[in-house]
């Protein structure tokens, strides 16, 4: 695959934060990845660690009382650099991106489908919305896109509602509407978690095929390290609201860096387990999002600790190569300002 | 050898479909249909299949949550007598509940929000006769530290806590009445890996230590293969194959096993796991296909299939699968 120079999307240093009553949730504290044309980057953390708000940051869709609080946003739209986080969300210019540009697939595709409206006829308007193509052509387009999608008899299917739809169908159907105006940009928030591992597996290889005939980009969300295994081309691995390490699926999986992926890739129990052996498990919980701790954000469960160090500072992303980053005093003294 | 602690046979259970004004029955969905299994004391049975295979409509039978259609659930009482809990009254089960009891997959909703810790844990203990305040107390706090969580818990919500420390308060709640036989229904899957890997480590502890049988309701492959002695897999309301699970994982004799066992991602990303994808959807149990119920998703069906219903066949000694070629078959797992 050959890699362009320069990303799609340029996430550096985003900070979104919520002010509750209880205090503030720092759900995204200094986050930073790239997205390179083609490519699909999978985002991999446990929940409540900020994949799905940062994602919603990058499209500018974060409500009160949540606020993006810092960093930058950079999306190259026909190779000129746009600093999302200086758009204003409501602004003809964002909304034009939202679907054309960057679409997403949202982690409850059952609330992203209104009831009241045929699943063919909201696809329709999003389309009649950003391109120039009347009803007709709108809905051939439509149902050209629900065969590609693999829906079978898509000529009917386009005017069932969402509820008739079986978990699997809807979820291609929500596939459909994301690719309706050719996105470059695809960011898929969890789409198999709730679906069969058979279906999974059919709507996994439906969107690698999409994203060779399309050559869309793909920010895949998931906290399943097989999906990430076999769906991604890079990997970036949080925890709670920070990359601990980035880098290519192959060294994540082959050579990880970061105490917290090693402890991860233990844990998942394979068909090649041997049965009744205890897994290797992380010690302690995730801390509450309202108890973040001081210094590194996984140092009270961290096997490797550095007393003095990773318990004072918050260690910094240090990259170390070109598209290769881990933040760990293990690795680098590199902290953040304190 | 001693009775099975649980054997099931012929277990069907048939829901209506009602249609129009009168509720005039038009047809059954068929969500378990012949169903035999038995587990061992001490053992552990896991049932896989996709959504919708009758998964749940099993356990919920063996429980008496529902009335099955048809079909036995022979049990052996801790005094060595075996019972068929299927006809049995609300009466004549009283004295059964306390020793099958349940953990549910949804951490969330299976405690009352409005109850602390010791009244959702202490709750099967009072039903089942434990009035004295005291007494319940410290059983409560013998459950919450078998379960990894401290005694001084015990008068919080359930809100206070995290979805890996809800799933034990649910197994606590569960061990509370001391059980012979627990069915799991998919008691991990709502949880992250490294929660996962903690539950599944006390579930094998807890096993271990109390004797216990679990019959273990799950979709995930690898979670069964990592905690259970045998499998069973069901498709469309009928087991397909029953063995012990190295056999499964070794060597599937039935082609609906094998596709199932691709489907699971490998967290590897130098094995590919694209090919041999199973095509096409569940059929529904209200009108299941002719022959093998498996026959239009199987890249092995031959003509026979869609005519004549396979038997399920022991193929090797423990080893059964519903499949008229299952024993030539030779399916290598990738
Ligand atoms: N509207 C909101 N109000 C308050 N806190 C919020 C809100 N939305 C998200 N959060 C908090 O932000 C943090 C990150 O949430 P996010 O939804 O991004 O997690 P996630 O990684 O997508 O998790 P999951 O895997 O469960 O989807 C969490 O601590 C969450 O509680
Ligand atoms: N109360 C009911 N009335 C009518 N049909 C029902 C009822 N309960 C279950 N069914 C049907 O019976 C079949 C088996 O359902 P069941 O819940 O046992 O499946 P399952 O294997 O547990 O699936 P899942 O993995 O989705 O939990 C399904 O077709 C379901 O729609
Ligand atoms: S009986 Fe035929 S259709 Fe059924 S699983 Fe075997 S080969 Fe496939
Ligand atoms: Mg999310
Ligand atoms: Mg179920």
């Amino acid at each position: 695959m050959t890699i362009d120079a320069e990303p799609l999307l340029r996430v550096r240093d985003l900070r979104v934060s919520f002010q509750l009553d209880e205090g503030t949730v720092r759900a995204v504290d200094g986050v930073s990845f790239d997205v390179f044309p083609r490519q699909v980057v999978g985002i991999v953390g446990e929940s409540g660690c900020g994949k799905s708000v940062t994602m919603r940051a990058v499209l500018q869709l974060i409500d009160p009382p949540g606020r993006i609080t810092g960093g930058e946003i950079t999306y190259r739209q026909n190779g000129r650099p746009i600093d999302l986080a200086r758009v204003s969300p409501r602004s003809r210019q964002m909304r034009d991106l939202r679907g054309a540009e960057v679409a997403l697939i949202p982690q409850e595709p059952m609330a992203a489908f209104s009831p009241v409206h045929t699943v063919g006829a909201q696809i329709i308007e999003a389309i009649m919305l950003h391109e120039r193509l009347g009803r007709g052509e709108a809905r051939a387009r439509t149902v050209e896109l629900f065969r590609d999608v693999g829906i079978s008899m898509a000529e009917q299917r386009v005017d069932a509602y969402s509820w008739q739809l079986s978990g699997g169908l809807r979820q291609r159907a929500m596939i459909a509407m994301a690719l309706s105006c050719r996105p470059r940009l695809l960011i898929a928030d969890e789409p198999t978690t709730a679906i069969d591992v058979t279906t999974q597996a059919q709507i996994l290889a439906l969107l690698r095929e999409l994203q060779q005939k399309y050559d869309t980009a793909i920010i895949f969300i998931t906290h399943d390290l097989g999906v990430i295994a076999q769906m991604a081309n890079y990997v970036v691995v949080m925890y709670l609201g920070r990359v601990m390490e980035e880098g290519p699926v192959d060294e994540i999986f082959h050579a990880p860096k970061h105490p917290y992926t090693r402890a991860l890739l233990r844990s998942i129990p394979s068909l090649q387990t041997e049965t009744r052996a205890a897994l290797p498990v992380i010690a302690g919980t995730l801390p509450h999002p309202f108890n973040r701790p001081p210094g590194c954000p996984f140092h009270p469960r961290c096997e490797d600790i550095r007393r003095g160090y990773c318990d004072v500072a918050v260690p910094a992303l240090h990259a170390l190569g070109p598209r290769r980053a881990v933040s760990c005093f293990l690795h680098s003294d590199a902290a953040e300002p304190a | 050898m001693t009775a099975p602690l649980i054997d099931v046979r012929g277990l069907r259970k048939f829901f209506p479909i009602a249609k129009g004004m009168l509720g005039r029955i038009t047809g059954h969905v068929r969500a378990v249909d012949d169903v035999s299994f038995s587990v061992q004391e001490g053992e552990t049975l896991g049932l896989v299949g996709e959504s919708g295979c009758g998964k749940t409509t099993t356990a919920r039978c063996i429980l008496r949550a529902i009335d099955p259609t048809d079909g036995q659930v022979l049990y052996r009482t801790s005094g060595g007598k075996i019972v068929d809990l299927a006809p049995m009254s609300p009466a004549e089960l009283a004295p059964f509940r306390k020793e099958i009891q349940m953990i549910f997959q949804d951490p969330f909703g299976s405690l009352n929000p409005r109850m602390t810790l010791f009244d959702n844990v202490g709750e099967p203990l009072l039903v089942n006769g434990m009035r004295n305040r005291r007494e319940r107390m410290d059983r409560v706090a013998e459950l919450l530290r078998l379960v990894g969580l401290r005694p001084e818990f015990m008068h919080r919500f359930p809100h206070a806590f995290s979805g890996g420390q809800r799933q034990r308060i649910g197994i606590a709640r569960a061990l509370a009445t001391s059980p012979r036989l627990v069915v799991a229904d998919e008691p991990v899957s709502a949880l992250d890996v490294s929660v996962q890997a903690q539950v599944l480590n006390l579930l094998l502890e807890l096993q271990a230590r109390l004797r216990l049988t679990f019959l273990f309701v799950a979709h995930d492959l690898s979670v069964v293969r990592h905690i259970c002695d045998r499998v069973a897999v069901m498709y469309v309301g009928r087991l397909v194959e029953l063995a012990p699970t190295d056999a499964v994982f070794s060597r599937p004799r039935h082609p609906y096993t094998a596709a199932l066992m691709r489907a699971v991602p490998v967290p590897d990303p130098r094995v590919s796991g694209a090919d041999g994808i199973l095509k096409g959807e569940v059929p529904s149990p209200a009108s299941p296909p002719s022959g093998c119920y498996f026959h239009p998703r199987c890249t092995l069906a031959q003509e026979r299939c869609q005519r004549e219903a396979p038997a399920l066949q022991e193929v090797t000694p423990g080893h059964f699968a519903r499949c008229h070629f299952a024993a030539e078959l030779d399916l290598a797992m990738r």
